[in-house]
């Protein structure tokens, strides 16, 4: 454990360049779910009151 | 192939892969990150060499989905299949975001490496154009209402722009660059120690398996949404 985190002198770029990296891996599965669930809702509505 | 691209079944085939797609890259991304922070820092870059494991496999990642995305392409535009111009519209936000992780972590790499947070050469400077491709892409596809009309101009536009791919991988040996030349797949084996390669390799997966589990996603959305809209117009 004590390994994982002795970073030298570079550690805030280490952690810039991984915390950049969740954020935008996390933002795009987030945009993913929710459009598709978004998607689906749509079509079962419109599903819905389709003749 | 084109028999498994009828959208009714690529939604039951990928309604069926895509948990297990999701599992193996939850368990990539766990493995990779854990050899990733567990690895020795390098002897001469120190601890920023573990930047290395998430700045190289985006960069693959980028030109891969570029790679999928003008097969894609060229298949709808050959055989007019709007399977295929589904899988080239949604690969490009998920190409343009690896690609802009690969620019910012090897920027953040560049800075304390060689003393600068970018420098125009080659090998960035092809990345560059390779984020203004697929952000051009978008836009093209935004900017036309026609599907139909739509698809084909992003084709061409997604083929011409796949002249810069080679440009990528070859601008290391043409011109003189600060970029590290080929050190993984080259003649006499990789040129890294195996303490970095297992964690590059890990993560490498991880990243591939997430681009076709984000994917899959986004074409079963664009399906959806293009039911939605031809029942809207039977509504009208």
């Amino acid at each position: 454990m004590s390994t994982m985190f002795s970073m030298d002198q570079y550690a805030n770029f280490v952690w810039a360049a991984y915390g950049v990296s969740v954020f935008g891996i996390a933002a795009v599965i987030v945009w993913c779910v929710r459009g598709y669930a978004r998607a689906k809702a749509r079509l079962a509505e419109l599903e819905k009151n389709a003749p | 192939m084109l028999r498994y691209a009828n959208p009714k079944r690529f939604m039951d085939l990928s309604g069926k892969a895509l948990p297990w797609l999701a599992s193996a890259a939850a368990i990539f991304l766990a493995a990779g990150l854990y050899l990733a922070f567990t690895s020795p820092p390098d002897y001469q870059q120190g601890s920023t060499v573990r930047i290395m494991f998430i700045h190289v496999p985006a960069a693959w990642v980028a030109m891969m989905t570029y790679g999928l995305m003008a097969v894609s392409a060229a298949v709808g535009l050959i055989n007019r299949h709007p399977l295929a111009d589904a899988a080239a519209k949604t690969a490009a936000p998920l190409g343009a975001l690896f690609t802009a992780l690969a620019l910012i972590t090897g920027s953040l790499w560049g800075k304390p490496m060689w003393g600068a947070w970018w420098v125009w050469d080659g090998r960035l400077t092809s990345f560059l154009i390779l984020l203004f491709l697929y952000l051009g892409y978008i836009a093209l596809w935004n900017a036309i209402e026609d599907e139909t009309r739509a698809a084909r101009a992003t084709a061409i536009l997604a083929l011409v722009g796949a002249v810069n791919l080679p440009i990528i991988e070859f601008s290391v040996q043409w011109w003189t660059t600060l970029h590290q030349g080929e050190s993984i797949f080259r003649r006499g084996g990789p040129s890294i120690s195996p303490v970095f390669l297992w964690p590059l390799f890990a993560m490498a997966i991880a990243y591939t398996l997430l681009l076709f589990t984000l994917w899959i996603v986004r074409i079963r959305t664009e399906i959806l949404e293009r039911r939605a809209r031809s029942l809207m117009l039977g509504l009208s």
